[in-house]
């Protein structure tokens, strides 16, 4: 790839350089009317290049933005392809986003031209057309409901490319033209603005060049060795970054088939179908998935309930070693192949992942027993770390070297450097040019030298592997200068079963503090089993032995922090049991269970303080809002527990790694 | 789907008509003297309190009862004694109050059923799957596809309908009259039991129905809000009388139709 990365440095020009070398290889793929149907890469040169022509006749040209709203469907992406091809910037803008945003992210990208799936976007922009005065020409993929729509305004992407093979046929000159704008394109060149969505504020315009992206993709594809022989199914919004790497660069560059499922509701069944060899799913899916076959399995005769939880236990055992290469005993392999046969190929069916090369799931945590399900089913499942600024890839797991807890390491041609505040910073090809109209953001993300400023907080472990442990913004100091990240801490907690909530303290502090919330099914549970008797939560949460059991848990978190670099600052010294369960209905927690650390801090004030000096007990009264309404007050004493430091036996810090 | 065939007919013009129906059942006067027509491209509406004799009207206008007295007319032809296959080979197709789908079998196969006046091919032929048979399966499939399409239910495709929860299977009811190709599509509660967005996805499916293809439908609806926004004219039944016929602005504004639904005032 990189001996021709040097010509074919735009994607107009990779389509081209496919028509010519895989002419007759399946490009696009889309599912309609119950079939798939599909295009060659010959095909789609040839609809691109008409459709450039034809928006080139409705004013689109060098530097023109073009909005483009959808689903992954063919059309939408060459569209982008179009636009590119006359030197336009395409700025896909996600589908679902309501008309209050998609009106700011027109305007702020004063774009003229919006491309749209069909009649709901169609109205949307409609409703807010006012407030993007640049907007002029709406087209449409669908027609369905839009014939009585006044089409001053409107038009059909058909109609366009039908324009533009109509103008081919009739100027002997046209063809000419066309092949010089695509060649005019230059790597340099801005190739798409990505808005990120962006959970505080408004969205940001990510602005990549095609040599962003397409080296971003040569990484992607380089690091599993795609070829044209590869599916991907593109369901994921196209205003990601993801997708577009994934769906859209990866593919042209390498030609491997776009698949693009009938809708929404239809993604597993299309899946199905296609069989993808590469594919990508943020964690809920493979959650989702899985539950999906748990409580079907739950309906299944006893004979298969019981050989596949007898297979799935021994694929717990093995599954990830033979996965991983490692050496695993010839009966195992034996009875791993029989697994195969009977459970483990039939659930890789099901979930349409039979014949998957590779799967990546990233954009938040996995739960590490859903990451070592599909692996020991046999799925290549990995995670990556990645940012719209970074054209995607920051770290990836290599074969062999996959762990459900480190986000694996620095992708090829990327430097990655910790900060002092553990933040993540990186420098690799696919760095963005810059923030669209905004150069105070884009000077305080990216540093002078180039690297860029990632929000997440991480270290690498001593194998090399960057952990990420929060957002930066959210790490705090103590008074020793050590990191003290809550969440992590909290979170190595809640690890274990006992433990339901956790909140830890130690911003600004000389040590680490923390609340603890028991969880009463699994600690009461224990409770039945070692004739530990209490009347209430209170009375259980405040037994010795409970105090004795979180005391051994706490133990261990601070041991594995003491492992850690720049982690051993932030063991816990002192902790509490509270005495009830926090709660959202108390405004404890936000209604997703999130824990809302600045109200708990106000409301369990003197336990706080009794955390920080020095005292053996703690007194508390809090008002609690029962579950009918009624209002009452819990008082409390609760007992302090020290817990001693273990020595810090984490090698040198291993802030950069290249 | 295409336009349906037949008889030209311009927007406007009377498609269907009641004149002076009545009927009973025994003693029991469902219908009395109750007549209007249906023009062709319209949204008709038929509302009235429970026990107003819509559904009654209905069934007469499909041939499922015979009108004692009076008659139906149907593209300017009289059909005294219609039967309801007669109805549906002259293109009136219908829903049902409750779903009346086949449980067991899938969505396609439902629509599939819906197809099956159209099909030319003998039963022997059909089950041999060959040949004319199969090119005529693969043309009514394509024309089934564009109502799957249609009515966004790919997903459910190969679903069993008695699966499915009941705003689908409505969904799937409406796919199958459509499967049709109908001039007049008759619609008996169309969104009851719905909640307010499976109501909303269906308006607007009634109304594409009725645009795209010019398809004419009449409806019984509950929810006045709903009468309201998608018909162009209302016919008001009220103990199997006809008390108000009208715009929607109309109907709402007539003394004996507010009566009717508020009650009288007994002062």
């Amino acid at each position: 790839m990189t001996a021709t990365a040097g010509r074919d440095d735009t994607f107009p020009k990779l389509l081209a350089r496919n028509a010519q070398i895989r002419p007759d290889r399946p490009a696009f793929r889309h599912k309609d009317l119950g079939i798939w149907q599909s295009w060659t890469w010959r095909e789609v040169h040839e609809v691109v290049g008409a459709y450039g022509l034809g928006l080139s006749v409705l004013g689109v040209e060098a530097g023109t933005k073009i909005a483009v709203i959808g689903n992954n469907r063919p059309r939408l992406y060459w569209t982008m392809a179009a636009a590119q091809w006359l030197g336009a910037v395409p700025i896909p803008v996600y589908a679902d986003s309501v008309a209050d945003e998609m009106a700011y992210v027109l305007d702020h990208a004063e774009v003229t031209h919006a491309v749209v799936q069909d009649q709901e976007q169609v109205d949307k922009l409609l409703a807010v057309a006012d407030r993007i005065p640049s907007l002029h020409l709406v087209l449409y993929d669908e027609e369905r409901g839009l014939r009585d729509y006044d089409h001053a305004r409107l038009k059909s992407i058909d109609a366009v490319i039908a324009d533009g093979r109509e103008r081919l046929a009739r100027d002997p000159a046209a063809a000419g033209r066309l092949a010089a704008w695509r060649d005019r394109g230059r790597g340099e060149d801005l190739s798409i603005i990505l808005y990120t969505s962006g959970t505080t504020g408004r969205p940001k315009g990510v602005m990549l060049s095609f040599d962003n992206v397409v080296k971003a993709a040569e990484i992607g594809s380089g690091f599993d060795r795609l070829d044209e022989r590869d599916e991907i199914i593109a369901y994921l919004p196209i205003a990601w970054v993801g997708d577009h790497i994934f769906s859209y660069a990866q593919a042209i560059l390498v030609g491997l088939c776009v698949n693009c499922p009938e809708g929404p509701d239809t993604i597993a069944a299309d899946r199905r179908e296609i069989g993808t060899t590469y594919a990508f799913a943020p964690p809920r899916v493979f959650e989702n998935m899985l539950t999906l076959t748990m409580v079907r399995m739950e309906d299944a005769s006893a004979l298969k309930r019981r050989l596949f939880k007898w297979f799935l236990a021994h694929a717990h055992r093995v599954g990830e070693r033979i996965l991983n290469g490692d050496s695993v005993g010839p009966g195992d392999r034996l009875v791993y192949r029989l697994g195969n046969l009977l459970v483990y190929a039939p659930l890789r069916n099901q979930y349409g992942l039979s014949r998957v090369k590779v799967g990546y799931t990233a954009g938040e945590a996995i739960g590490p027993e859903i990451f070592r399900f599909y692996r020991s089913i046999g799925v290549n499942l990995k995670q990556l770390y990645g940012q719209t600024e970074a054209s995607v890839y920051v770290t990836m797991q290599p074969d062999g070297e996959i762990r459900a807890d480190t986000v694996g390491r620095p992708a090829p041609q990327v430097e990655i450097r910790i900060d002092d505040n553990g933040e993540v910073l990186y420098r690799s090809p696919g760095t963005f040019l810059g923030y669209y109209k905004d150069e105070q953001k884009t000077a305080e993300t990216k540093t002078p030298d180039g690297f860029v400023r990632s929000g997440d907080a991480g270290f690498f472990d001593t194998e090399g592997h960057l952990k990420i442990i929060d957002r930066a913004k959210d790490v705090g100091r103590m008074q020793s200068g050590d990191l003290f990240p809550p969440k992590y801490v909290e979170n190595k907690l809640k690890f274990y079963p006992n433990i339901k909530e956790a909140v830890a303290f130690g911003d600004g502090r000389d040590m680490v503090t923390c609340f603890i919330n028991i969880d009463l099914v699994a600690v009461g549970s224990w409770a039945e089993r070692n004739n530990v008797t209490y009347a209430s939560y209170q009375e259980l949460a405040a037994h010795p032995r409970v105090y004795a059991m979180v005391a051994e848990h706490v133990d261990a978190v601070n041991r594995s922090l003491a492992g850690e670099p720049r982690m051993g600052g932030a063991q816990i010294r002192r902790f509490l049991i509270l005495h009830k369960e926090l709660d959202a209905d108390d405004g404890e927690l936000t209604r997703t269970q999130k824990v809302r650390r600045g109200f708990i801090a106000e409301r369990y004030g003197p336990l706080i303080t009794a955390l920080y000096d020095g005292s053996d007990t703690a007194d508390i009264r809090t008002e609690v809002t029962f579950e009918d309404g009624r209002k009452g007050v819990i008082a409390a004493t609760l007992r302090v527990q020290d817990m001693p430091a273990h020595p810090v036996t984490a090698p040198a810090d291993l802030a950069r790694a290249a | 789907m295409r336009a349906p065939d037949g008889p030209l007919i311009v927007k406007g013009d009377v498609i269907l008509a009641a004149e002076n129906v009545s009927l009973g059942f025994g003693g029991v006067k469902a219908l009395t003297d109750v007549s209007f027509d249906i023009q062709k491209g319209e949204i008709r509406a038929i509302i009235g309190p429970n026990g107003a004799g819509k559904t009654s009207m209905l069934n007469c206008i499909n041939g499922f009862y015979h009108p004692t007295e009076g008659s139906i007319t149907f593209k300017g032809q009289r059909r005294p004694r219609m039967r309801p296959s007669e109805a549906a080979r002259g293109g009136i197709a219908r829903t049902f109050q409750n779903v009346a789908l086949f449980k067991g079998m899938t969505t396609l196969d439902n629509l599939m059923a819906g197809r099956s006046l159209k099909m030319s091919r003998g039963f022997v032929w059909q089950a041999l799957r060959f040949g004319p048979a199969m090119r005529e399966e693969v043309e009514h499939r394509k024309a089934v596809e564009e109502i799957i399409d249609f009515l966004e239910i790919q997903a459910i495709r190969r679903t069993p309908v008695g699966k499915l929860p009941y705003g689908l299977q409505k969904r799937v009811e409406l796919g199958r009259a459509l499967a049709m190709e109908p001039e007049v599509l008759l619609l008996d509660e169309p969104m009851a039991g719905m909640n307010l967005e499976e109501k909303e996805d269906m308006c607007r499916f009634i109304l594409d129905v009725n645009q795209q293809f010019g398809t004419t439908i009449a409806l019984i609806e509950h929810d006045m809000g709903v009468v309201m926004d998608l018909s162009d004219r209302v016919v008001v039944l009220e103990y199997g009388r006809k008390i108000a016929d009208g715009t929607p602005a109309e109907v709402k504004r007539d003394e004996r139709v507010i009566a009717a639904y508020l009650g009288q005032a007994h002062a």
